[in-house]
């Protein structure tokens, strides 16, 4: 049981993976390129639905990977296919003989800035759905002073052929909605406002959190999606769309603005994909073998797939996956090297 | 006025900052359950006189919601409380109480 097992990603699934990994008892080597583990997970401050601290969920990561060799700050300089393993060289230097790879390079924030009509990076007053987790934690940030209407645009960068995404991003919507209930509790005289196409509610307890915001929160649901927003000199903003539920075009003058931004493949996936030539479906995403079983094996051997790296995935999605790929692994490792030693 | 041989239409458009908070949240504290409408129509699906007439209650939420509330009383205009909607709501708005409030609060001057 002495195979190594490397995991390209130090988020979530990467974390998830590696717990299990490391309890089959394999030499298990994580690469994460920032300098700290936890993904976007770690600039999170609660999670949907219940609204659980994205910090619990990642101290619970961490706790389980004690016999993990972590390395922070490093990328993939280059990797080979050898006869039945993995030569890795790293960028600190370091070569690794891997018997299989795990890709957790999960997702990148679409760019708000590329949906220039929606003036993130132009005006002052519109934030991204990341910029207000971060608000959420840290509670500062100049854009933000005492906002009394308040808008949420769903679908930034996400079911839009024009940015080059036709999916939709799937966490999305439960996260406006959550974020909008929090923005009521912390100006709970603010008007808010969530524009919508559609409210992918999927989730079990997902309802009752959009129940929680009409019922409770006194969000206004306008099904329609905002076309242009533009500022005022007062630096209030404009904001055009139609509500498509009355055919009537509407307009409203906002405070704050918070562009939900899509998920999109991460660069640094993309990069190995490459060095691989993993083959990736239109979305961008890598393709797996099946799309119903095996969602967690490429179309390489000793190559496997957790997380978002595949497509949008809610945090229990990713650890489930994470948890699939590490049974792969362990399943493919005894069949291909147990037996010959 | 020169007549030209056109006429302009008013706006269409909608604009949320006319919204009347004040008489708004009048209704929600007799009827909170209007908020939770999701405008799904099983409402206007069920109702009898909207075969006929211009009878909603969705959209009269809507123009409520959108501040156009003489609009809002003509869409229930030609509602008979036969409270079939009632039944049928999945939210569990009880919409026949709801349009004799809102029809109460609306039409006073």
């Amino acid at each position: 049981m002495n195979n190594n097992v490397l995991i390209i990603g130090g988020g979530p699934a990467g974390l998830e993976a590696a717990s299990r990994l490391q309890w089959f008892g394999y030499n298990t080597i994580l690469i994460e390129k920032t300098d700290r583990l936890g993904g976007h997970l770690a600039e999170w401050d609660h999670l949907f639905p219940t609204g659980k601290p994205a910090k619990e969920v990642l101290n619970d990561l961490l706790q389980n990977i004690t016999r993990v060799k972590c390395f922070l700050g490093t990328n993939v300089n280059s990797i080979n296919i050898l006869d039945k393993s993995y030569n890795v060289i790293l960028s600190n230097g370091i070569t690794v003989l891997a018997d299989a790879v795990l890709i957790a390079s999960g997702f990148d924030l679409f760019k708000a800035e590329k949906k220039e009509e929606y003036g993130y990076g132009i005006y002052d007053s519109v934030i991204t759905n990341a910029d207000l987790e971060k608000y959420y934690k840290t509670k500062n940030d100049s854009r933000i002073h005492n906002p009394k209407k308040i808008g949420f645009v769903h679908c930034v960068g996400s079911r839009d052929e024009k940015v080059g995404n036709l999916a939709c991003s799937k966490v999305c919507c439960a996260t406006a909605v959550k974020q909008a209930c929090e923005i009521k509790q912390e100006f709970p005289e603010a008007e808010v406002y969530c524009f919508y196409m559609d409210l992918r509610m999927f989730g079990r307890y997902y309802e009752d959190l959009y129940l929680k915001a009409q019922k409770q929160y006194d969000i206004r649901f306008i099904r329609g999606r905002v076309s242009e927003v533009s500022e005022n000199q007062d630096k209030t903003l404009q904001i055009k769309a139609e509500d498509t539920l009355s055919s009537r075009p509407i307009k409203i003058t906002l405070d704050l603005l918070i562009l939900m931004a899509g998920i999109r493949p991460a660069e640094a996936g993309e990069r190995i994909g490459n060095m691989l030539q993993l083959s990736k479906e239109d979305d961008g995403f890598f393709t797996t073998k099946d799309t119903v079983f095996s969602m967690q094996k490429s179309n390489i051997q000793g190559l496997f797939f957790a997380g978002a790296c595949t497509g949008p995935k809610t945090i229990p999605d990713t650890l489930h996956e994470a948890r699939s790929a590490a049974l792969e692994i362990n399943e493919y490792l005894v069949k291909n090297f147990t037996c010959n030693k | 006025m020169i007549d030209f041989g056109y006429t302009f239409n008013p706006s269409s458009r909608i604009n949320l900052d006319n919204f009347d908070r004040v008489k708004f949240n009048k209704l929600v504290e007799i009827e909170p359950d209007v908020k939770t409408c999701m405008a799904c129509g099983s409402c206007c699906a069920s109702c009898s006189a909207g075969k006929y007439t211009p009878t909603s209650l969705r959209s009269a939420i809507l123009a409520l919601q959108n501040g156009l509330p003489e609009k809002a009383l003509d869409f229930l205009k030609g509602c008979m409380l036969c409270g079939k909607c009632t039944m049928i709501c999945p939210r569990g708005i009880n919409t026949r109480h709801l349009i004799i409030s809102i029809t109460k609060i609306y039409s006073a001057k």
